[in-house]
């Protein structure tokens, strides 16, 4: 959990309180803590004087914008032909062994959550994986145990 | 204007016209499922698709406005097969247990399926049986995913008529859902269980939570007195399941229906509401009084009305600051109940853990309402169980009844007296025509200064309504108020509740006195009422509420000998001690999410 009420005021401040304004407010927030908590979307409904069952709608439109918990670092694995064709199985399966989590899934220090996402633009240079929003391609398991064991580290 | 041809017809319409309300004019039928008329247009079903003649694919005939020149078909093979296809698509995501399902013979999409008359599915079922989880958390309906087609009229309902969305469109693709805020349970939500989605839901997705089953073991359950309440508004519209047109008064047949059911004592709604004029109607002159002579700084007006369950929940989620403005007395179905089972129970001598007490309400708020915790000031549930106009209807059809050629019967007694005052409770803006007649009496000692009591501009169906009466010739006690303009206004639908409450927020509100309903045209439209509903429907049932009104020998609550009663009797008088026991409440904050 994290504190969000003035993040919230904030980024209505600077998109202005109209409905159009909800995407970017929603952005700005998971930039931030990378996922959007239930206080944090009620927050935004008062600001915008809309329903939170709305902002919820919204928000769970959009594989991007997560409501429930997610890690610091959010690792999202392509998963449609190109990325499966090239070897995506290999890449999840190394994940999940160096990250003892599923797909789906967050660690318990709340570090690291595996996800798999729809086609990131990265076909030519598959398989491909987004951590938050840096793309990394051509992956092998060795590559990405190397990509992940760097992460730990920070 | 527009011309087009419809199936080789003719038709002149105006612009704006869709191609479907062409089609209407024409009476051609065109099945439609998500169009509703009370409802924007959405047109995500598509079982309204109609052919145009040049047009590479078919149309949506609710989403197209009629142009010029169009040559339209509306019964092609094409056609056809498309709707036929689109009805088993929706099929195909709905949990089609037809014979077990409330809404057996009252659903849009059953009757679409027997229209097209499916043999064998030609698509697979996509409902897995172990995934189906049913939202019964609200004690008024309950909300079945396994059975939305997400047409989203309920979406459109919560959103246009009650501005409170506490449903969205949730997720995307075979994943979208109606959910809540994070899928929580409907209880815990800004819900009102206003039930006009219930109302408009075209599938079993949305029903209201029943209690037929518990009532008929009440009523054959020999060591049980059984008594009944119905409000006004039921006697407008219980007929359109019963055979009639809307508008008709049933009254008299309803009464014999419910004593041949068994119930002990069929007794009125309307009593109890002539009894919360006479409370409400001095709670606001006290208010009044204590701002204009005692110079109390910390009295709160507008004083808002409190019969309206939905209302009372929407505020206490969405305006909770301005819960002190709340009249407090509780809704007529709560001053029964509370009566029943003291003041009743005295008079006929009954034991009143032995008397079983259920209302016949428009409205699936009421059954949230019976159940706060607060209604139980008898020392019992003051109110067992609330049945809609919609399960009355069912009880008559189980029992066989031929309600058409049933006798006309009079309310037993005690409290089934009634006065036109109190029918009229039933429409927007009845509650304070009712406030007006008495209170202006109180103050004046003269009725009020419209011809035959009818307080014409409280009137009507338009949202909100203001009306200004000037306070003249005042009797001694109540001279403070001599050429006071006593400022009323009425809001019916949430979304003009909304409105007004913004305006007092904004301190734009220049009340003493509003009336408040949650339900478009008031309780007439209630969601409790028999299915459909649009405005012609509502306008038809508020006439037969002020025509009902028009024939009572008696319209101001005050002259209800049966009120006169109770308060020699029992309660002393408007506001007392007793009155305040029994027949007041509080409200509670809520969360606004």
């Amino acid at each position: 959990m994290y504190q969000v009420g003035n993040l919230v005021r904030e980024l209505s401040d600077k998109h202005g309180r109209v409905r159009e304004s909800l995407m970017p407010i929603l952005q700005g927030i998971v930039q931030k803590h990378n996922y959007l908590t239930d206080e944090a979307m009620v927050e935004v409904a008062r600001e915008l004087d809309i329903s939170a069952a709305e902002v919820y709608g919204t928000a769970s439109f959009y594989t991007f914008l997560e409501t429930n918990v997610k890690g610091k670092y959010v690792i999202r694995v392509c998963k449609t032909i190109t990325c499966s064709m090239k070897g995506k199985s290999d890449i999840i399966q190394t994940l999940e062994d160096i990250l003892k989590i599923r797909v789906g899934e967050t660690t318990t220090d709340r570090q690291f959550s595996l996800v798999e996402t729809n086609c990131i633009g990265w076909c030519h240079k598959a398989p491909a994986i987004l951590i938050n929003e840096m793309p990394y391609t051509e992956l092998t398991p060795e590559k990405v145990s190397a990509i992940i064991k760097d992460y730990m580290q920070k | 204007m527009i011309n087009l041809l419809i199936n080789d017809k003719k038709v002149t319409v105006e612009e704006g016209t869709t191609v479907l309300a062409a089609a209407k004019t024409l009476n051609i039928n065109i099945p439609t499922l998500c169009n509703h008329d009370d409802l924007c247009v959405a047109g995500n079903c598509r079982v309204c698709v109609v052919e145009q003649t040049g047009a590479r694919t078919l149309i949506a005939s609710c989403a197209t406005p009629a142009a010029e020149g169009m040559d339209i078909h509306t019964n092609t093979l094409k056609v056809r097969n498309a709707r036929k296809h689109i009805v088993e698509l929706l099929l195909s995501e709905h949990r089609s247990d037809c014979t077990k399902c409330y809404k057996n013979q009252n659903c849009e999409l059953q009757s679409l399926a027997n229209e097209f008359a499916f043999g064998d599915h030609i698509f697979l079922s996509l409902i897995e049986d172990h995934a189906i989880n049913i939202d019964r958390s609200s004690p008024s309906f309950s909300k079945d995913d396994s059975k939305c087609i997400r047409c989203q009229r309920c979406v459109r309902t919560c959103s246009e008529l009650q501005q409170v969305s506490a449903i969205s469109v949730a997720n995307k693709g075979a994943h979208q859902k109606i959910s809540s805020f994070h899928d929580r349970p409907m209880s815990h939500v800004v819900c009102t269980n206003c039930g006009q989605c219930v109302n408009r839901c075209p599938t079993g997705a949305l029903v209201e939570k029943t209690y037929i089953d518990q009532v008929w073991d009440a009523i054959y359950d020999p060591d049980k007195h059984v008594v009944v309440q119905t409000a006004p508004a039921v006697r407008v519209a219980l007929g359109e399941d019963l055979g009639y047109d809307p508008g008709e008064r049933v009254t008299g047949k309803m009464v014999t229906a419910l004593k041949q059911l068994g119930f002990n004592s069929v007794l009125d709604t309307d009593f109890s509401a002539d009894l919360t004029i006479m409370e409400e109607g001095t709670e606001l002159l006290t208010r009044l009084k204590k701002a204009l002579v005692d110079g109390d700084t910390k009295v709160s007006l507008p004083m808002f009305t409190s019969c309206s369950p939905g209302w009372i929940k929407f505020i206490e989620h969405k305006f909770p600051e301005f819960l002190p403005n709340l009249s407090t007395c509780k809704s007529p179905q709560q001053m029964f109940g509370a009566l029943a089972k003291t003041y009743y129970a005295k008079k006929r001598n009954i034991d009143p853990s032995k008397i079983v007490s259920v209302s016949i309400m428009p409205c699936t708020a009421k059954k949230f309402e019976a159940d706060r915790p607060e209604m139980r000031s008898s020392g019992y549930k003051d109110v067992d169980y609330v049945l809609t106009t919609r399960e009355l209807a069912v009880m008559i059809k189980q029992a066989g009844l031929d309600f058409k050629n049933l006798e006309e019967s009079n309310y037993d007694s005690i409290m089934g007296e009634s006065t036109g005052a109190a029918v009229i409770f039933g429409a927007t803006g009845g509650v304070m025509e009712a406030a007006l007649r008495t209170a202006y009496e109180i103050v004046t000692g003269r009725e009020v200064p419209f011809g035959n009591l009818n307080i014409i501009p409280v009137r009507g169906m338009e949202g909100v309504k203001e009306a200004t009466i000037k306070i003249e010739g005042c009797v001694e006690a109540w001279k403070f108020l001599e050429g006071a303009e006593l400022k009323v206004a009425i809001a019916h639908g949430l979304v003009n509740a909304n409105k007004i409450m913004k305006m007092t927020r904004e301190g734009r509100a220049p009340y003493h006195f509003v009336e408040i309903m949650a339900c478009p045209g008031g309780c007439i439209g209630g969601g409790g009422q028999p299915i459909p509903t649009n405005v012609e429907i509502r306008k038809n049932r508020m006439k037969a509420i002020y025509s009902e009104d028009a024939h009572m020998v008696l319209r101001k609550s005050h002259d209800n000998p049966e009120v006169k009663a109770i308060y020699e009797e029992f309660l002393e008088s408007p506001n007392s001690h007793k009155s305040h026991e029994l027949l007041h409440t509080h409200y509670v904050e809520r969360d606004d999410y």
